[in-house]
C-alpha cells in the first residue's frame, strides 16, 4: 500500500484533465460540463483521501524529480513532493473543491457558461493541487501566478458587470503586488544558496551559510508574497471586493485555494522563518494586527458574504499570528486552523450562498426570520458560527485553543491580548449575522417565499457541517493527533532545533477564558440583535465616526485610492503629456521635416518639360564653365 | 577658296543655340519640333566639318549624318503624329498644357 504515493502526480492531473476536455468539448457537453468537473474532482479527492490516510499512518515521504534545465553546473530539476504538510493540504483542497463543484451543478443551472465556470474550477483546482506538490519554489511560483490568474477569471465571471471587472482587477493587481516580494525572495534564494530546492534553502541555511539579513530579507520577502495572496494587512483590500464573483467560487477562493496558498508557503518555507526572529516576529504581528482589524470592519458590514469576507481575512491573520509565534505548537496551531478553517468558511459561504439563491439579495437588513423557512441552510449556518466563533467542541474551538495556548506559551502578553479581543469580535459578528439573517421576522416577500434548496446544494453543505464539527476532534490537546502527523517531518526537526527549550505552557483556565469570551460576542449579539434590549446604535449613536471608520474599512481603499492609485494616475498623466508633445513632437518633427522636404522637390516635378531642359541646359553649362576653370578632365584615364 | 573649319562650327554653333532657344521657350509645340531638327541638323553640320577638316579625314562623317537625318525624318513623322493625336484628344497644340504626366 505504500506505493500509492507513487500516484500523487495523478492528483492534480484529473482537474487538469477535465479542464483540457472542458475546453475542447465544453460547448458541445453543456449540461455534462459539470459532471466531468465533479467526476474529475471526486477522482482525485479520494486518491487525496488514500493518500492522506497513508501520511497520516507515517509513510516516508516521497519526493521525484526530474531534470528541466541545465544551465552551466546548474540543475533546474522538476517533480512533486508529498510530505505530512502537502499532504494535508491536498485533503482540504480535493475535498473542498469536490463540494464546491456538486455545489455549483445547482447554483449555477440558470447560468448561460456553465462549461466556462467548470473550466475555470477545474484549471483552480489543478494550479492549486500542483502548487502544494511543488517540490522547488520555481515551480511554485508558476503555479503561484496560475492560482492568481484563476481567481482573476472566477471573481469576473460575470464580467458584464463592470464592479465584477473592477473586482477581478483589482485582486489581481493587489495580489500581484505581493508577488514581486516572493519573486524576489526566490531569486535572492536562488543567488545565496544555487537551488530552487526547499531542502538545499533549508540545508544551507541550517549550515549557517546565509548572512542572517539575509536570511531576515528573504523570509519578510516570502512573507509579503503571502500577504497578498492571503490577504494580510495592508494588502487584504482585494479579498472582500472579490465578493463579486460567485457564491460558491468566494467559498472555494476563502477555504481552499488562493487564501490558503498564502499560509501553506509560510508553512512550506518554515525553517528559514525560523531562522529569522525578526521575521517571525513581522509575521506574528502582521497577523495579530490583521485579525483584529478585520474583526473590526466585520462588525458594520451590512453585506452577508462581506462580513464572511472580513471574518477570513480575521481568520487568516490567526493563522499567521500562530505561524509567528513559532515554535512546535505555534506551526502546528497555524495549519490546523487552516485545516479546520477550510471546511467551517466553505460551510459558511455555501450556507450564505443557499440564502442569497433563495432570496436574490445580500443585504443583511433585507433578510431576517429565514430559520423557519430554511431550517438545513440555517443549522448548518449556525454550526459554521459556533465553529469560527470557538465554542467547543465544534472544530474552530480546537484550532483557536491551540492558537491562543501557543500565543501564551511564547509569552506574548500583547499578541495573547489581541487574540482574545478577537475572539469576542468574531463571536459578536458571526451571530450578528446569524441573527439578522435567521432570526426575527421575515422583512419581504422574496423571505416568506424562501425554501431550502434542493438535495444538490444541501449535501454538500451537511458534508461540510459534519466536517466543522468532527474536524477539531483530529488535534485535542489531550490526543494531538494532527501535531504528530505534521511534525514528524523535517519541519518538526528543524523546529526542535531551532527552539529546543520552547514549551507548551499548559493553562487550562485560558481555554475557559477564551470559551467564556466567545459567549459573551454571542450573549451582547443575542442582546442586540434579538431582544433589541440594547440599541444597535449605542456605539454609533454617540461616536457615529467610528461606525463609519469601521464601516468604510478604516477608509483604507479610499487612502490607496488617494494616497497611491491617484498620485500614481497624475504622474502616469504627466509621463504621458511628456511622452505625447516631447517625444511625439520630435516624431512629429521628423515627419514634418521629410514631408517639407518632399513637398519642396515634388515643386521642382512641374511636369513643364521646357523647365527640365532648361535646368538640364543650366547644368551643362556649369559642368563646362567647371571643366574650363578648372583646366579640364581627363576622360578615359 | 577654302572656307575655314571655325565658319563651319560657328554656323553650326549659330543653328544649335537657336534651335535650343526655340526648343525651350516657344508655346507651340510644331514649333519646338521644329527647332529641335535646327538642333538636330546643327550636329550634322558638324559631323561634316569633321569628316572633311578633322584630324582623321573620312567619308564615315558624311555617312553617318545621312543617317541622322534618315532616322530624324522617322522621328519628326511620329512627333507630329503624336502631336495629331493629341490635339485630338486635348484640343491643344500648347507645350504649358502637356503635364499630364505630373497630374
Amino acid at each position: 500500500m505504500d506505493t500509492i504515493l507513487h500516484y500523487a502526480w495523478l492528483i492534480p492531473l484529473f482537474p487538469l484533465f477535465a479542464f483540457i476536455v472542458l475546453v475542447s468539448f465544453g460547448r458541445q457537453l453543456r449540461g455534462g460540463a459539470s459532471s466531468v468537473g465533479i467526476l474529475a474532482a471526486a477522482l482525485s479527492c479520494v486518491l487525496a483521501l488514500v493518500i492522506g490516510w497513508q501520511s497520516y499512518q507515517g509513510a516516508a515521504s516521497e519526493k521525484v524529480l526530474v531534470e528541466w534545465m541545465n544551465i552551466r553546473d546548474t540543475v533546474i530539476r522538476v517533480g512533486y513532493e508529498i510530505n505530512s504538510l502537502n499532504a494535508m493540504m491536498l485533503v482540504i483542497i480535493s475535498v473542498v473543491s469536490l463540494l464546491v463543484q456538486i455545489y455549483s451543478k445547482e447554483y449555477m443551472r440558470d447560468d448561460e457558461r456553465v462549461p466556462v465556470y467548470y473550466q475555470y474550477l477545474s484549471l483552480f483546482a489543478f494550479s492549486m493541487m500542483a502548487l502544494v506538490l511543488s517540490p522547488n519554489l520555481l515551480q511554485l511560483y508558476i503555479f503561484w501566478e496560475l492560482v492568481g490568474v484563476c481567481s482573476f477569471l472566477l471573481i469576473g465571471y460575470h464580467f458584464s458587470k463592470p464592479k465584477a471587472m473592477l473586482a477581478a482587477k483589482k485582486a489581481f493587481i493587489v495580489t500581484r503586488i505581493g508577488d514581486v516580494g516572493l519573486l524576489i525572495a526566490i531569486i535572492l534564494l536562488f543567488w545565496w544558496t544555487g537551488s530552487f530546492e526547499y531542502s538545499e534553502i533549508f540545508k544551507t541555511v541550517a549550515l549557517g551559510k546565509m548572512e542572517p539579513w539575509m536570511t531576515t530579507l528573504t523570509a519578510v520577502l516570502i512573507f509579503v508574497g503571502a500577504v497578498g495572496k492571503s490577504g494580510q494587512f495592508p494588502l487584504h483590500t482585494w479579498l472582500p471586493d472579490a465578493m463579486e464573483g460567485p457564491t460558491p467560487v468566494s467559498a472555494l477562493i476563502h477555504a481552499a485555494t488562493m487564501v490558503a496558498a498564502g499560509v501553506y508557503l509560510v508553512a512550506a518555507t518554515y525553517p528559514l522563518f525560523l531562522d529569522s526572529q525578526t521575521a517571525l516576529d513581522i509575521v506574528a504581528y502582521t497577523g495579530g494586527f490583521t485579525a483584529i482589524f478585520a474583526a473590526l470592519i466585520g462588525l458594520t458590514q451590512t453585506d452577508i458574504k462581506r462580513v464572511l469576507a472580513y471574518s477570513t481575512i480575521s481568520q487568516l491573520g490567526y493563522m499567521m499570528l500562530a505561524l509567528g509565534v513559532a515554535g512546535a505548537i505555534g506551526y502546528t496551531a497555524g495549519v490546523f486552523h487552516l485545516f479546520t478553517h477550510a471546511f467551517f468558511k466553505a460551510l459558511l459561504f455555501l450556507a450564505a450562498g443557499s440564502v442569497i439563491h433563495a432570496v436574490h439579495t445580500q443585504d443583511l437588513f433585507q433578510m431576517g426570520g429565514l430559520l423557519k423557512k430554511m431550517p438545513v441552510t440555517g443549522i448548518a449556518f449556525l454550526i459554521g458560527c459556533l465553529a469560527i466563533a470557538g465554542i467547543p467542541p465544534f472544530s474552530g474551538y480546537w484550532s483557536k485553543e491551540e492558537i491562543i495556548s501557543a500565543v501564551y506559551s511564547a509569552q506574548r502578553a500583547d499578541l495573547l491580548w489581541i487574540a482574545v479581543i478577537t475572539v469576542f469580535l468574531t463571536s459578536f459578528y458571526m451571530f450578528r449575522l446569524f441573527f439578522l439573517t435567521f432570526t426575527g421576522k421575515a422583512v419581504s416577500q422574496a423571505i416568506s417565499r424562501a425554501k431550502d434548496p434542493s438535495a444538490v446544494m444541501r449535501i454538500p453543505l451537511l458534508v461540510l457541517a459534519v466536517l466543522a464539527v468532527l474536524s477539531g476532534f483530529l488535534n485535542m490537546p489531550f490526543a494531538p493527533l494532527l501535531e504528530n502527523w505534521q511534525l514528524a517531518g523535517d519541519v518538526g526537526e528543524s523546529i526542535h532545533f531551532a527552539m529546543p527549550e520552547a514549551a507548551e505552557l499548559h493553562a487550562p483556565w485560558l481555554s475557559v477564558v477564551s470559551v467564556l469570551v466567545s459567549l459573551a460576542g454571542i450573549v451582547l449579539a443575542y442582546l442586540i440583535y434579538v431582544k433589541k434590549a440594547i440599541a444597535a446604535t449605542w456605539i454609533a449613536r454617540p461616536l457615529p465616526w467610528l461606525y463609519r471608520l469601521s464601516n468604510r474599512a478604516f477608509y483604507l481603499d479610499e487612502i490607496y485610492r488617494y494616497g497611491l492609485a491617484v498620485p500614481l494616475r497624475g504622474i502616469g498623466m504627466l509621463l504621458d503629456l511628456f511622452d505625447h508633445y516631447l517625444i511625439g513632437g520630435l516624431v512629429q518633427l521628423a515627419v514634418k521635416l521629410a514631408n517639407g522636404l518632399g513637398g519642396l522637390h515634388a515643386r521642382l516635378q512641374s511636369g513643364q518639360m521646357q523647365t527640365y531642359g532648361l535646368i538640364v541646359l543650366l547644368g551643362i553649362v556649369l559642368l563646362l564653365i567647371g571643366i574650363t576653370t578648372q583646366g579640364g578632365v581627363s576622360f578615359g584615364q | 577658296m577654302t572656307v575655314p573649319v571655325t565658319s563651319y562650327l560657328l554656323v553650326a554653333l549659330i543653328l544649335f543655340c537657336v534651335g535650343l532657344y526655340g526648343a525651350l521657350t516657344k508655346r507651340n509645340a510644331v514649333i519646338v519640333l521644329l527647332s529641335i531638327e535646327l538642333m538636330l541638323n546643327a550636329v550634322n553640320l558638324n559631323l561634316i566639318a569633321f569628316a572633311k577638316f578633322g584630324l582623321h579625314p573620312a567619308i564615315t562623317g558624311q555617312i553617318f549624318s545621312l543617317f541622322t537625318m534618315t532616322v530624324a525624318a522617322a522621328e519628326v513623322a511620329v512627333g507630329i503624329a503624336v502631336l495629331i493625336a493629341l490635339y485630338r484628344n486635348r484640343e491643344t497644340v500648347n507645350v504649358d498644357e502637356m503635364d499630364t504626366m505630373k497630374r
